[in-house]
């Protein structure tokens, strides 16, 4: 199984998704991003999917619980880089992420956290 | 044309990835291609949690009118689904996702076909044409 690492820049975690993702893999992520958070106080967490050429039910539900759960924390959540094709297949497959926001893409998700235009 | 084994976590990824090849190679655009694989991921992990694992033939196929598509089958072994209807409604599940999975994967392909039998396993059948 595969990691995938998050990193801390100022009080936002940053997760760049670069591998296909297996189950286990997003699963981990969920716990990894809730132990950060804890630790660290971020207020934070934009998860960038630019690379991710698939969001199935399974995926799209746990990136939705990262979003929720986050917010127990006191942290945002923001979802990063959909590709069009992945957006068009996720509204057809029925799935709603609730519990996150989106951006087009990282700077401008980091300006939605930071509370700007 | 090969089955592809079904028995954990990797191998769902390993029959996206094959799916995805055979759909590029079926000149499909990337929207199908994707509703394609995503279709195939729902399917995939079904078999794996559902079924208790089994196999995915992964094939490229022309329509009578002479279009291209790919179609994989997944069989399994697994107890069945006693309740058809209920496993095909959305929003129904019986395990830890959004009951989207065999909803929302009948609704990305334009062909979809499931066989069961309660104790002896599951089979579905699923194609995309390239339009």
């Amino acid at each position: 199984m595969e990691r995938v690492p998050i990193l801390k820049i100022g009080s936002t975690l940053l997760v760049s998704i670069q591998v296909d993702l297996q189950d286990q893999s997003v699963q981990q992520l969920q716990e990894d991003v809730a132990e950060r958070i804890a630790a660290t106080g971020a207020k934070g967490v934009i998860i960038d999917i630019t690379a991710v050429e698939i969001v199935d039910s399974f995926i799209g539900r746990m990136l939705s619980m990262i979003g929720s759960m986050s917010r127990l924390f006191d942290a945002q959540t923001v979802l990063v880089g959909m590709r069009p094709a992945v957006a068009i297949t996720l509204v057809e497959l029925g799935l709603t992420l609730d519990g996150v926001q989106t951006a087009l893409n990282t700077e401008k998700g980091l300006r939605l956290l930071s509370g700007g235009p | 044309m090969e089955d592809l084994p079904i028995r954990a976590g990797d191998d769902v990824v390993r029959v996206r990835q094959q799916v995805r090849a055979v759909a590029a190679a079926a000149g499909m655009s990337l929207i199908d291609q994707t509703k394609a694989v995503t279709a195939a991921s729902e399917l995939a992990r079904n078999t794996l949690v559902h079924g208790g694992g089994g196999a995915a033939r992964i094939e490229k196929v022309t329509s009578a009118a002479g279009r291209a598509g790919v179609r994989v089958a997944f069989e399994d072994s697994g107890p069945g689904i006693t309740d058809l209807d209920l496993a095909l409604t959305d929003g129904w599940s019986t395990g830890t996702g959004m009951g989207l999975g065999l909803s929302g994967a009948r609704r990305l392909v334009d062909e979809f076909s499931l066989t069961t039998e309660p104790g002896s396993g599951t089979t579905v059948v699923m194609t995309k044409w390239a339009r």
